[in-house]
């Protein structure tokens, strides 16, 4: 009795002021450290080599007398190079892994991931498309943006793929999740079977350009990439906390959340817009980098529950910490080469993922 | 099936029998596969790799091309030849419908499967090896030549390229202070393929007497934007892909190289492809001309080095 009245006044608390607990705001605050300290790391190394004692002058922090001639130098590396690439890291990373735990709530599914939707593949087929026909009639007409093109047919396609999935899905003013999975795990395979053939008829270069663009890489971030970054990780995070008690009572089902006074065909169309712009906008920046939007959604389960609350922040913030190691070793191991991001993601994610499945066995049921 | 073969060997009979004296009969081709290949009459010929088209043509082997590749676009006669498409995407068919007597390829032809049926075929094929040095251009001439029987013009065309080689070594003397060169394959949103170790880029570039500034790694790959300013390139080098080609704007303001003296000096270079990398009997001329472009002062003892490959005769 006295049980079910604590959960009457805890849900009465939730509706009304849906506060954070202190224990969440500590896993923010820690997330947030974590990030803060993972991009000091990697900003203090690289193949340009600028030691730990150049590191503060150049930053500009303070005025070093004895800088030497190199100064101009690092500070350019540091401003041009190595901070907006440590920045697209942090941005690409969060909303990747927001993607993915909105995806997973909206679907009821531990599975769900945009790339198993099909719109990172759609992404990736229009890039590889851009990549073959660059040299084509249509390249040609396009020319005017060649510079822009395979980031905008990249941001296309995602965004394309969902709207074709959203038609599929909808009827009469209703969105099925499940014909919506269902839709996406095909129109994947359509987009693999079309990077298959553009593969075949790609040539030597093209097919390496291909190749590297579905593992991903954060090399060529600029300022101006994350200006396109920055705006939609903000709607994100101010979307993720407007829909984050209707993704919590979704996990009750559709009926019951609209019991609930969840409008759920709004909540569904925005996270679909949503999940496909975030999306959309990490792959036209860095291609497809798989494993962040399953593993880090997953990770923070595991830890801090499943309430979105803060789940969905806690996921951006963690989704820029495992990016922003991953892309250091990226950018260092094999250096001067540039080693696709995507791999990493993988070999990092992955183990940890595992150990904590295997540490957690039988105390949760996921 | 039978049909065609016999068709054929009616086919290369004839061509022996007229052909006469030209066709030497009965060579043996020791191949980049460590494998002896008998070739008995190399009448029809499919010529895959740039390289060796033109080496066939400087050898006035021409007539008796059955087919190409796409790589195979100089001289440009060569590209009315039947075509039996990208070198590393061949297919089996369309090489054997050509009725070769004979196929020539260029080492990392492909796919594997296809070399197994041209194998299993019993055509003659013969595997030639891709070493991007002097030494590996002049054994390619040799070997084509020892292919196709005519070993006295083969020794022909070496000799002129050997002299051109030495000319250009003698140009490559002169250079006091050699400059860095960056080959950039691709630019594709921001990420540049540069050219390492163990390729023709690499090759080619120290020929003109220029220094790779890529020593990090080998093959073409993506390559580090800090490592770009670390590698301090003077120049970049590119080829021209018809509209697909590096553009030298983009190089200009591309951040990493923005903080090199490519960007300074404005030192982007942009040559035709098969002519710069393709190792053929051109390639003299090719480093003379990329020599001149990396060291204007050069130019006019540069001048005076006419490649003699362009103009050689060893037709007969």
């Amino acid at each position: 009795m006295t049980d079910l009245a604590d959960s009457r006044a805890e849900s009465a608390k939730r509706r009304s002021g849906y506060a954070l607990r202190p224990a969440a705001s500590l896993t923010l605050a820690g997330l947030l450290i974590a990030v803060v300290g993972v991009a000091l790391i990697a900003l203090t190394v690289g193949a340009a080599g600028i030691p730990l004692a150049r590191l503060p002058a150049a930053l500009g922090l303070w005025a070093d007398a004895s800088a030497g001639p190199n100064l101009a130098r690092d500070q350019l590396v540091l401003w041009s190079i190595r901070i907006p690439r440590i920045a697209a890291a942090a941005m690409v990373g969060g909303l990747l892994a927001a993607s993915g735990a909105i995806m997973q709530g909206l679907f009821r599914n531990p599975l769900a991931d945009p790339a198993l939707v099909g719109v990172s593949s759609g992404g990736a087929f229009a890039a590889a498309a851009a990549i073959v026909f660059t040299d084509s009639q249509i390249g040609e007409s396009l020319r005017f943006m060649q510079n822009q093109l395979l980031p905008v047919a990249a941001f296309t396609g995602s965004l394309a793929t969902t709207v074709i999935l959203y038609r599929i899905a909808s009827r009469s003013g209703r969105t099925s999740i499940a014909i919506f999975l269902l839709a996406g795990i095909a129109i994947a395979a359509i987009a693999n079977a079309g990077i298959g053939l553009l593969v075949f008829i790609a040539d030597d270069r093209q097919l390496r350009d291909i190749t590297f663009w579905l593992l991903g890489s954060l090399s060529g971030a600029t300022w101006s990439k994350l200006a396109t970054l920055a705006p939609v990780l903000g709607v994100a995070l101010v979307a993720c906390l407007s829909i984050a008690r209707g993704l919590d009572v979704l996990v009750l089902g559709e009926a019951e959340a609209f019991h609930s006074g969840v409008d759920v065909e709004r909540l569904k169309r925005i996270s679909i817009v949503l999940v496909s712009a975030m999306t959309g906008v990490a792959v036209s920046v860095c291609g497809v980098v798989g494993f962040v939007g399953i593993v880090v959604p997953h990770l923070l389960r595991l830890v801090i529950g499943p309430a979105h609350r803060l789940l969905l922040p806690a996921s951006i913030l963690l989704g820029a910490v495992l990016m922003v190691g991953a892309d250091t070793l990226a950018r260092t191991i094999v250096a001067p080469a540039d080693m696709p991001i995507g791999i990493l993601t993988a070999a990092i994610g992955a183990p940890f993922f595992l150990a904590m499945l295997l540490r957690q066995r039988g105390l949760v049921s996921l | 099936m039978i049909l065609c073969r016999t068709l054929a060997i009616s086919a290369a009979a004839c061509c022996v029998l007229l052909g006469g004296a030209a066709v030497a009969a009965g060579v043996t081709e020791h191949d980049a596969r460590n494998r002896d290949v008998a070739i008995s009459d190399p009448a029809r010929i499919v010529s895959i790799g740039g390289a060796i088209t033109e080496i066939l043509y400087a050898l006035g082997f021409e007539n008796r091309l059955a087919g190409v590749d796409t790589t195979s676009l100089y001289p440009a006669a060569a590209r009315d030849k039947p075509n039996v498409g990208y070198m590393r995407q061949l297919s089996a068919e369309g090489v054997l419908g050509l009725n070769p007597s004979l196929v020539l390829a260029v080492q990392g032809s492909g796919p594997k499967e296809a070399m197994d049926v041209l194998e299993a075929a019993k055509v003659p094929l013969v595997l030639v090896p891709e070493t991007f040095s002097e030494q590996g251009l002049l054994d390619k001439i040799r070997l084509v030549g020892h292919a196709m029987g005519a070993d006295k013009r083969a020794e022909c065309l070496t000799a002129v390229v050997t002299d051109d080689l030495a000319q250009l070594r003698e140009l490559r003397a002169k250079v006091t202070k050699p400059v860095r060169v960056m080959f950039v394959m691709s630019m594709l949103n921001g990420r540049a393929m540069a050219a390492g170790r163990k390729t023709a880029a690499n090759e080619i570039i120290a020929l003109a007497g220029g220094v790779n500034a890529i020593e990090g790694y080998d093959g073409y790959k993506i390559i580090n934007d800090e490592a770009i300013v670390a590698a301090k390139p003077d120049v970049v080098l590119s080829i021209q892909r018809g509209k697909d080609s590096v553009d030298a704007e983009a190089v200009y303001v591309h951040p990493a190289f923005a903080l090199t003296p490519v960007a300074v000096n404005k030192t982007f270079i942009s040559m035709e492809g098969l002519y710069l990398l393709g190792f053929g009997p051109r390639t003299a001329a090719a480093a003379r001309d990329l020599a001149i472009r990396l060291y204007p002062a050069l130019a006019p003892q540069a001048e005076k080095f006419a490649p003699a490959a362009l103009t050689a005769n060893c037709r007969q």
